[in-house]
């Protein structure tokens, strides 16, 4: 096959942005969505894992050992056919739990990872000033983790806006749906695929540029 | 001479495992006294010093504070430790906050009080330990010595009955050393109880009333600095005197 020539594919492009547009916000939601619950589960289960108690450290294993261990689009498939089968469960948030799950375990361990790597003496500090455990984890600990989790954090969040064209395989007409049924519709495969290239090279520098800025603002301390 | 009593510990011992750090210690406080605890390193004088504040959890013995004996089942230790200040060798300022946020944070989310009152005061006690023109900023802009003043402001926020000071100046560059042990001897003379972990032994000359020398976990010899430094009863504190002129 030969490569669409770039004006063939730049006319596309405008031709074919409303089609995009809607998709983008798909893609957008559910990258969104399942960014602030994957953060949500990704702190729960960091929490039981550092937690004095052995068996919800064991809980928090077994839920990063299921999700790492098994491809995503399995998982994705599990919570569409099998959680459908039993109660109605919309396909939008089919996908989204599905993508919140999975980044959630690995949320989950990049959280443990910078909680533990903040001083103990950070702990002893707010407790020698009466602190429960609870209040300096959310006052001293958790700020001075979230700021170190930045970084991989960013990435992740890069991880599952790209993972998000997974929900193609459950009919969602996000990006990659919709450049995959266009492209076969006009027997133009290659120009749309790079077209839906473009469009994930715009979110991920989109995405960047949020996370970078909210670095920046936390790294005040520093100056 | 009726002294109030501050603390006081009955036959404490701590045990790490299979080591065996505070065997049998007897020490008691009273108000506005200063006891230096000096010996060599893995002597247990931090680790007497944070079982005072219950940061490591003694193995027996008991803990009078302030003529009670704290329960761990009954008394909250939160609310001990509010009585019992504790500045570290490593300062532990909190990095992502400014001086005045870390010196205002305990009295505002532990003691709830308003915030234009824990402002007016850390503005205070900043001023008190010559820092004020340092309110906003962050720690990482500080020196040693200046953070290890904001961490005993903080400390002093909570309005604590004793101060417990552990290696305060061994973090500290030579230089730094003296503000920070001038402002512990300001502390002393408006009659703060303190307790002090130090290898300063100017200071403990100078300062203490009481001068404890701790060796393998005991308690050694405990006296006042004149008797301590020029007339030492036992023999290892005379073995520890003499390494410690050395240097």
């Amino acid at each position: 096959m030969d490569l669409p020539s770039f004006g063939h594919v730049f006319q596309t492009l405008l031709d074919s942005r409303n089609l995009f547009f809607d998709a983008m916000m798909l893609t957008l939601q559910l990258t969104v969505v399942s960014i602030i619950f994957g953060i949500v589960i990704g702190l729960f289960f960091a929490l039981l894992k550092i937690s004095n108690i052995k068996i919800l450290g064991y809980i928090s294993d077994a839920y990063v050992y299921l999700i790492r261990g098994t491809p995503l689009i399995v998982q994705i498939f599990i919570l569409y056919f099998g959680i459908s089968g039993i109660f109605l469960i919309p396909d939008f948030w089919a996908a989204a739990l599905a993508l919140a799950f999975h980044n959630g375990a690995y949320i989950a361990e990049i959280f443990r990872g910078t909680i533990q790597a903040v001083d103990q003496g950070q702990m002893e500090a707010g407790r020698s000033l009466g602190m429960t455990k609870s209040l300096a984890m959310r006052r001293i600990i958790l700020p001075q983790a979230f700021r170190r989790s930045l970084p991989p954090l960013g990435n992740q969040f890069i991880i599952g806006l790209k993972d998000s064209s997974l929900a193609a395989f459950i009919s969602m007409n996000e990006l990659f749906n919709v450049a995959t049924t266009l492209g076969s519709n006009n027997f133009d495969e290659m120009t749309y695929l790079i077209i839906v290239a473009i469009y994930y090279l715009l979110l991920v520098a989109l995405l960047t540029w949020v996370v970078n800025s909210i670095e920046k603002k936390l790294a005040v301390s520093d100056r | 001479m009726t002294e109030k009593e501050m603390i006081r510990t009955n036959n404490l011992n701590k045990c790490f495992g299979e080591l065996h750090v505070l065997k049998d210690i007897n020490i008691t406080v009273y108000e506005s006294d200063v006891v230096c605890l000096i010996g060599a390193s893995g002597s247990g004088k931090s680790t007497l010093l944070r079982c005072l504040n219950y940061l490591e959890r003694k193995n027996s013995g008991s803990i009078v504070l302030e003529g009670k004996e704290v329960d761990f089942k009954k008394d909250s230790v939160n609310e001990v430790r509010q009585k019992v200040g504790m500045v570290f060798q490593h300062f532990n300022l909190f990095p992502h906050m400014t001086v005045l946020e870390n010196v205002i944070e305990a009295p505002i989310h532990v003691k709830k009080i308003p915030k234009a009152q824990a402002v007016k005061e850390a503005k205070e006690l900043l001023g008190k330990v010559g820092l004020d023109d340092k309110m906003d900023v962050y720690p990482s802009k500080l020196s040693g010595g200046q953070k290890q003043r904001v961490a005993i402001a903080r400390a002093l926020a909570m309005k604590p009955d004793i101060m417990l000071f552990d290696e305060p100046t061994s973090a500290l560059d030579p230089e730094l050393v003296g503000e920070v042990l001038s402002t512990m001897k300001e502390l002393a003379e408006e009659g703060m109880t303190m307790i002090v972990v130090t290898h300063e032994m100017g200071f403990a000359r100078e300062v203490a009333d009481w001068i404890v020398y701790m060796d393998e976990g005991r308690i050694i010899e405990k006296a006042n600095p004149d008797d301590f430094f020029t007339n030492p009863k036992e023999e290892r504190t005379k073995e520890f005197l003499k390494t410690t002129a050395l240097k």
